[in-house]
């Protein structure tokens, strides 16, 4: 076993982890937003709302991400008003930003279909019972339906962010170096290709076996109390 | 700035992308039938609890699944490909490792992710079997393996359906990212054509377009089998 090279590997590859990391969380952060959003346009009833809502969801669920982020990164990037537009550019021009955008509104699309089953699963009773009180749409949004829709999710929502973790690993592909650019990088300086990857599949593992962790651990301070 | 509507057209670009389509179609049937033969025989041995081999099994489905496709997919293809070029060469095919490699890699590599998806669904199914069903054709004195054939079997696949469906979108879409290893597939091509005729735009856009169209014509075929595998005079 060369200690040397084990070594190194660790410490390289270990440079990508904050970028694995800022990648998912902050594509999470929006993802989640953005899904909350279009899971409500879907509940609402308004059909052009839900229309909308339903054909984002079938058009970034049924593309491969790759195709997603090259579309965005180097499709984008052929048009001079986008080159010309600063905000546009902001977003699009670096690999860092244009990988966030990817993977939020990607994972927005998949987040929107757990929170619907969240919300779609809701006792008809509760909510009569709210209104019965006299509580407000908003109110009744973040007392009654928001906190049962996340209980309901948030096994769901726990696959989806170790899909999104996963995801961050074709930022490399559009020069980022996170963890899989890091060790791309380092392979092609060592040749030792599988102590490489074997390092950065295990960096993956601890990620998202740290996540998994968290989650459980939510979900069962969610679910306990007084039952 | 031109769109590159043109280029698409005029450069034969149409015709290449649908026989990339049909290479990325065949990698997705081959890496799911992998996954699914896989998928079955794990599924077994964990739902059996064969003593040592459901750990292997374990470890399978935890590392594959936790550990982006991406790099499994390195792994796979960069630690074999000199090997298998050298190889190649012994036996007068110097271009084995640019043509058929990656084409077998993929269906090796998607295969081993479908699987591990597969055999969870496969296990969740088999576990939802009442287990009355059982009990009652074993009191009946049917064979183990007629248990197996006419009780486990139809009510798993039954059961899976659903499931199967959603690990055959994923593996669809996993199938791009063969591309990085330079297999002339779908989204390969798409690359190729975005770089020669600058025009990337419009390429990925087709290239979309084209794995959407992939995926509605599977969807629908996919609900048609569920309703056939409901049975009669229920639901």
């Amino acid at each position: 076993m060369d200690w040397d090279l084990l070594h190194r590997a660790v410490t390289t590859i270990g440079k990508g982890v904050g970028t694995t990391l800022t990648l998912a969380s902050v594509s999470l952060a929006i993802g989640f937003c953005l899904g909350l959003g279009l899971a409500v346009m879907r509940v609402s009833g308004n059909r052009l709302m839900s229309g909308f809502a339903e054909y984002y969801s079938a058009v970034f669920r049924g593309t491969p991400l790759l195709v997603q982020l090259f579309l965005f990164y180097y499709g984008l990037g052929q048009f001079d008003f986008v080159r010309e537009n600063p905000v546009l550019w902001w977003v699009i021009g670096g690999g860092t930003h244009c990988a966030i955008m990817a993977l939020a509104l990607n994972t927005a699309a998949y987040t929107s279909e757990i929170l619907r089953g969240g919300l779609i699963s809701i006792p008809v009773g509760l909510i009569e019972a709210a209104k019965a009180a006299g509580m407000s749409r908003a109110l009744r949004f973040r007392r009654i339906e928001f906190p049962l829709a996340i209980r309901q999710a948030l096994p769901a929502y726990g696959n989806e962010m170790v899909l999104v973790i996963k995801g961050t690993s074709l930022a490399s592909t559009i020069t980022v170096l996170e963890i899989t650019g890091h060790a791309k990088r380092l392979m092609s300086q060592t040749y030792a290709i599988f102590e490489v990857f074997t390092i950065a599949g295990i960096f993956y593992l601890l990620i998202n076996a740290a996540l998994i962790f968290a989650v459980r651990r939510i979900e069962n301070r969610l679910t306990s109390p007084a039952r | 700035m031109e769109f590159g509507l043109m280029q698409l057209w005029e450069g034969g670009w149409v015709g290449a992308l649908l026989r990339g389509a049909s290479v990325t179609i065949l990698v997705g049937v081959g890496a799911m039938l992998l996954g699914l033969a896989t998928g079955i025989a794990c599924g077994l041995i964990k739902w059996a609890r064969v003593v040592p081999l459901n750990w292997l099994v374990d470890i399978y489905t935890t590392v594959v699944r936790g550990v982006p496709e991406l790099l499994i997919i390195y792994l796979l293809f960069f630690s074999s490909v000199e090997l298998v070029a050298r190889i190649g060469t012994a036996f007068g095919w110097a271009g084995l490792a640019e043509t058929g490699y990656p084409f077998l890699i993929g269906i090796i590599a998607i295969g081993a992710i479908s699987g591990s998806y597969s055999t969870e669904v496969v296990r969740g199914a088999l576990a939802a079997i009442p287990t009355g069903h059982v009990e009652a054709a074993r009191a009946l004195g049917m064979p183990k393996a007629r248990i197996f054939r006419r009780i486990i079997l139809p009510q798993m696949l039954r059961i899976a359906a659903p499931g199967v469906n959603n690990v055959w979108q994923a593996t669809m879409k996993d199938t791009a990212l063969i591309s990085v290893v330079g297999l002339q597939e779908l989204m390969r091509t798409a690359f190729v054509g975005a770089g020669s005729t600058r025009s990337p735009f419009i390429f990925y856009l087709v290239a979309g377009a084209v794995y959407l169209a992939i995926t509605f014509v599977s969807q629908s075929g996919f609900k048609r089998a569920e309703r056939a595998l409901v049975l009669k005079g229920r639901a």
